[in-house]
């Protein structure tokens, strides 16, 4: 099998590999997020009864792992490639294995291996069992079977497959320095980013204004809140407001503003407000236990 | 007689879990074996990252026949007593025996069992078994109404070769396995043990652990020496990386010279943690060698180029992130950190790091006086137990958290060179284990001590004391700790007082008046109302401490966990003595005198009293004693008295009494003179001197005389004689 050349190789052939496993081939969600379980598409997806397929890149903002562009491979934004099988059917590791032999990384050269990381998001109230597939020492994917979200039972279990494609396009292309990357025949990573890190950076360490956030924080908990109320019951809207308010709390984080205490405290409200919206979502008709569309 | 071969078969099984999956497996199926009257030969399970296997040889072909007594109704029961019997036993009345027994006669049915086919056995309790295995976490999966560790897929059941059929987690049992997830194609049909283990080995999967184990060891050997080089032994990860590969390769990668100036423990921590790397080392310098041994779990058809490239540059990368933390780590000094140590909560009800911080600084001052350092040292201790904490808000220990300490060291001496201050940041968590090493410089043992005695204080103070098996804190270890530096040290420090200061550090903590300077002016009168239990008043000046809070504090401290606590101590001190050889019972028989808390002194006294009791003198006068206690013991209990008083030297008639007494008198004065100078084997020496009366009065006199008079001196003599003892040991609660 021929590697993926460029990064943008990697989320064709990823796409078009999916694709071809019955998966829709969704969007970015358009909010700030830290990961791709965010994205609606699973966290909400991955609740209720109702069979689900899809694929899809979601832009990934981690404000504390900002390194002003100059680490090799650490990134405040990157882009992660998630897929979402619900039911997890049975020959799911065969097909995730299919999927990296078609980026062009051959089991015959290369030392896969499924090493124990159980996946936890204090913030979503979700937690699973899994693995991070190790490609001769790295980690390209984590894999996990959800066990819960927002606190609730998913039933039946999901999939969730999770490329760093930074990484896993730095050791297809064999390249030490993430800029480095071939993003198509004609640009470097670098040429698309490293501005974006460097001033990024400075934003989530330095300028951000705390006060401000604190107030975003407050705001997005307020307006999520008033979405649920009983006569309401806007659980999607109420769940951007949640999303909103866990990204003002990671640049919160990344500030230096947030103590041990406080940010066990902050990450509790945030679950909370998770909690409440999968709950709701469970009471829409695309949620609900009892489908009511066919 | 014939064999069971059982596969449960799934997806990656952390490797943490495999072993005690395994020996859970086998516990569990041999157990509802044998619940069922089903022997066998020999059992043997094996674990490993796709497969749990038990393999039992030499099964019978069926249960063994067993009949069954069970009691029924009187004989003269009413009719329906003896109908609901029938019904139970399915007999007919004619069927039933009649027993007698004391109550009358009672019906008797005889319920012949005929044994079943194991295979029919087998197919009913093996689901049951595997349904109990008690995973740490285990999960939920589509198809399956169990949880298992990770989605199950093939169960491998036969006897005698042929398959046991059941269906559990979804999955219905046969004779077909899977090799190598990589390095074998298509589905292996298995009958038996031995062919079993064969096909697999063809398909690339070794099944026992420790053979996998041994080829990693020799493999790592082995390719280490071509490059001169010898592994850093790792019981540890050798177990870790036996449970992640099937069919285990070693090969080597080389570490760039760029990292080799990071410290060798950062370099061999992240190796280790993220990689599961085994370090080399150059055996002649002991050195760490820039070259790593990794495990692959599969053969590579280049030989492992594209392994080694992908985990070198891996391992760049993670080196990269490594050297960023310890480059980042030195440009602030470790003072500068301490104050960073408020956001860290030590404990909710125990404060935060900087607390904890400041009570091991003045303890640490106490202690370093206690044990005779001049005053500028003791400062030094304590500036060393404040910036003990420090490194665990430096990113290298925020991200490899084993390496506190040892990088508090290597920042002090980036920016202060100031020696005994590093050690003291590294070694004050000294000794980690039973095995490890105590500090030995005594500006570290004050710290080491200050440091553990906060812990035990602070825990026992809040009632968080191991039990059991239950030690989340690890507090005996840190009780071993003391005793160990004490002893290993010759550590001369009364337990009593280092607790009480230990105890005041963390009442003033809890107070929070460390910062006040207005309370601080009462420090002493705080002191001294803690000392005395909360009876002199505290000042409430500031309004912010008062005296019931000192109470509050002070009477359960002095009245449960001081004594606990020494209690604790003691016991691991009998532990370590125990290893060395030294009979418990002394142990018991000096600390329940109640009144030593230098551990060097009764580790002496111990010991001398220990030769004692192996010579003749000792061996017959711990007799006496024993003839003394008993008989005094019979006596005061009838008398509901005690003979404690002074014997009356003029009613003494018996010559042998007399020399007792006169004997007594110096030997009692003597001893208390050597105990009180430490000359514990010259007390034993005086006590010696009193077999030979003591034997003598035994021979000769008659204690419980008719007399009255004469019975109740005899008695305060022996009573005299115990008290005398005594002053070096309660010898009654020596054995033997």
């Amino acid at each position: 099998m021929a590697k993926a050349k460029t990064f943008q190789d990697l989320i064709l052939t990823l796409q078009n590999y999916w694709a071809g496993q019955g998966c829709l081939i969704l969007q970015p969600y358009d909010l700030e997020m830290g990961a791709g379980t965010f994205h609606p598409a699973t966290t909400l997806r991955a609740l209720g009864p109702r069979p689900w397929r899809a694929a899809y890149v979601q832009p990934s903002r981690r404000p504390k792992d900002g390194r002003y562009g100059e680490n090799p491979n650490r990134l405040q934004h990157y882009y992660q490639f998630q897929v979402v099988l619900k039911p997890a059917p049975k020959d799911v590791l065969d097909l995730y294995l299919g999927s990296v032999r078609a980026i062009g990384l051959d089991p015959d050269l290369h030392d896969i291996r499924f090493v124990e990381d159980d996946w936890e998001s204090p913030t979503l109230g979700a937690w699973g069992l899994g693995w991070e597939v190790w490609c001769d020492g790295m980690e390209i994917t984590q894999f996990t079977y959800f066990q819960q979200v927002g606190g609730i039972d998913c039933d039946p279990v999901s999939a969730e497959i999770t490329y760093g494609l930074e990484r896993l396009a730095m050791y297809v292309q064999n390249v030490e320095f993430v800029y480095d990357l071939a993003y198509n025949e004609n640009f470097r990573y670098g040429e698309v980013f490293h501005q974006n890190e460097i001033e990024q950076s400075t934003f989530n360490f330095e300028l951000a204004d705390t006060d401000i956030l604190f107030q975003h924080f407050k705001d997005a908990e307020k307006q999520c809140r008033e979405l649920l109320e009983p006569n309401r019951k806007m659980a999607l809207p109420a769940y951007d407001q949640c999303i909103k308010a866990s990204h003002a709390f990671n640049l919160l984080d990344a500030r230096g503003v947030i103590s041990t205490t406080e940010r066990a405290a902050y990450i509790g409200r945030v679950r909370a407000l998770a909690k409440a919206c999968c709950e709701a979502w469970l009471e829409t008709p695309m949620g609900a236990y009892t489908p009511r569309f066919g | 007689m014939a064999d069971l071969l059982l596969e449960l078969f799934s997806e990656e099984i952390p490797a943490r879990m495999q072993a005690q999956a395994a020996k859970d497996l086998e516990r569990l199926v041999v157990g509802a074996l044998s619940d069922r009257g089903l022997l066998f030969e020999g059992a043997k399970a094996f674990f490993g990252p796709r497969r749990l296997t038990l393999a039992i040889a030499g099964l019978p072909a069926k249960q063994p026949d067993v009949s069954e007594e069970l009691k029924g109704p009187k004989v003269d029961a009413p009719q329906a007593a003896l109908d609901g019997f029938l019904r139970k036993t399915g007999l007919t009345k004619e069927q039933l025996k009649i027993e007698k027994t004391p109550k009358g006669d009672v019906y008797l049915a005889v319920i012949a069992r005929k044994g079943r086919d194991t295979a029919q056995v087998l197919a009913e309790i093996l689901p049951e078994a595997f349904a109990k295995l008690p995973w740490p976490k285990s999960m939920r999966f589509p198809g399956s109404a169990v949880r298992w560790v990770r989605p199950l897929h093939a169960i491998v059941a036969t006897f005698d070769g042929e398959v046991v059929p059941f269906e559990f987690a979804g999955v219905t049992s046969g004779n077909v396995t899977h090799g190598h997830r990589f390095l074998s194609s298509g589905p292996i049909t298995v009958r038996r043990f031995d062919d079993y283990v064969d096909a697999l080995r063809k398909a690339h999967v070794v099944l026992d652990a420790e053979e996998r184990k041994a080829i990693i060891f020799e493999g790592v050997k082995q390719a280490a020496f071509v490059h001169g080089l010898e592994m850093i032994p790792d019981e540890a990860l050798l177990d870790e990386v036996a449970g992640l590969a099937e069919y285990p390769q070693v090969l080597i990668g080389a570490i760039e010279d760029q990292f080799m100036d990071v410290p060798p423990e950062i370099l061999q921590t992240s190796m280790r943690t993220h990689q599961k790397y085994f370090s080399l080392r150059d055996p002649k310098t002991g050195k760490m060698a820039n070259r790593f041994a990794l495990v692959a779990a599969t053969v590579a058809s280049d030989a492992g180029k594209e392994i080694v490239a992908g985990n070198e540059r891996v391992l760049r990368a993670r080196l990269s992130d490594a050297k960023f933390f310890w480059d980042q780590d030195r440009k602030r000094t470790l003072e500068s950190r301490v104050d960073d140590l408020k956001g860290i909560v030590f404990h909710a009800r125990l404060g935060t790091q900087y607390q904890r911080a400041k009570r091991v600084a003045t303890l640490s001052q106490f202690i370093a006086k206690e044990i005779g350092l001049i005053n500028v040292d003791a400062v030094i201790a304590s500036r060393a137990a404040m910036l003990a904490k420090a490194d665990l808000t430096t990113g290298v220990v925020g991200e490899f958290p084993e390496l506190q300490g040892v990088m508090g060291r290597y920042y002090v001496m980036h920016f202060s060179h100031e020696q005994v201050v590093a050690d003291t940041v590294r070694d004050h968590y000294k000794p980690l284990g039973p095995t490890d090493s105590v500090p030995t410089n005594k500006i570290t043992i004050s710290v080491a001590l200050a440091d553990k005695l906060d812990m035990l204080t602070g825990f026992f103070v809040n009632g968080e004391k191991p039990s059991g098996s239950g030690d989340p804190y690890a507090l005996r270890r840190a009780a071993l700790g003391i005793v160990r530096i004490i002893l290993e040290n010759q550590t001369r420090i009364h337990l009593f007082d280092a607790i009480e200061a230990s105890g005041f550090e963390l009442l003033v903590s809890k107070l929070d008046i460390r910062h006040d300077p207005e309370a601080m002016v009462f420090i002493d009168e705080i002191r001294e109302s803690f000392r005395s239990h909360g009876s002199i008043f505290g000042p409430s000046a500031s309004g912010k401490f008062v005296f019931e809070q000192i109470q509050e504090f002070s009477n359960p401290f002095y009245g449960q966990v001081v004594p606990e606590l020494l209690s604790f101590i003691f016991d691991r001190l009998k532990v370590a003595l125990r290893e060395k050889g030294t009979r418990h019972d002394l142990i018991d028989a000096v600390f329940s005198l109640g009144n030593e808390d230098d551990l060097v002194r009764l580790v002496a006294r111990v010991e001398a009293l220990q030769s004692f009791l192996k010579t003749d003198e000792g061996v017959n006068l711990l007799a006496g004693y024993k003839r003394a206690a008993n008989i005094l013991k019979a006596e005061e209990k009838k008398d509901k008295t005690t003979f404690d008083g002074e014997p009356d030297p003029e009613a003494l008639t018996a010559p042998e009494e007399k020399a007792l007494y006169v004997e007594l008198a110096t030997a009692s004065e003597m001893i208390r003179a050597e105990v009180e100078r430490e000359r514990f084997v010259e007390a034993m020496g005086v006590m010696a001197r009193l077999r030979g009366p003591v034997d003598a009065f035994f021979d000769k006199v008659t204690v419980n005389d008719k007399d009255a008079k004469l019975r109740e001196n005899r008695l305060k003599l022996l009573a005299r004689l115990r008290a005398t003892l005594h002053q070096v040991a309660d010898f009654s609660k020596i054995e033997g």
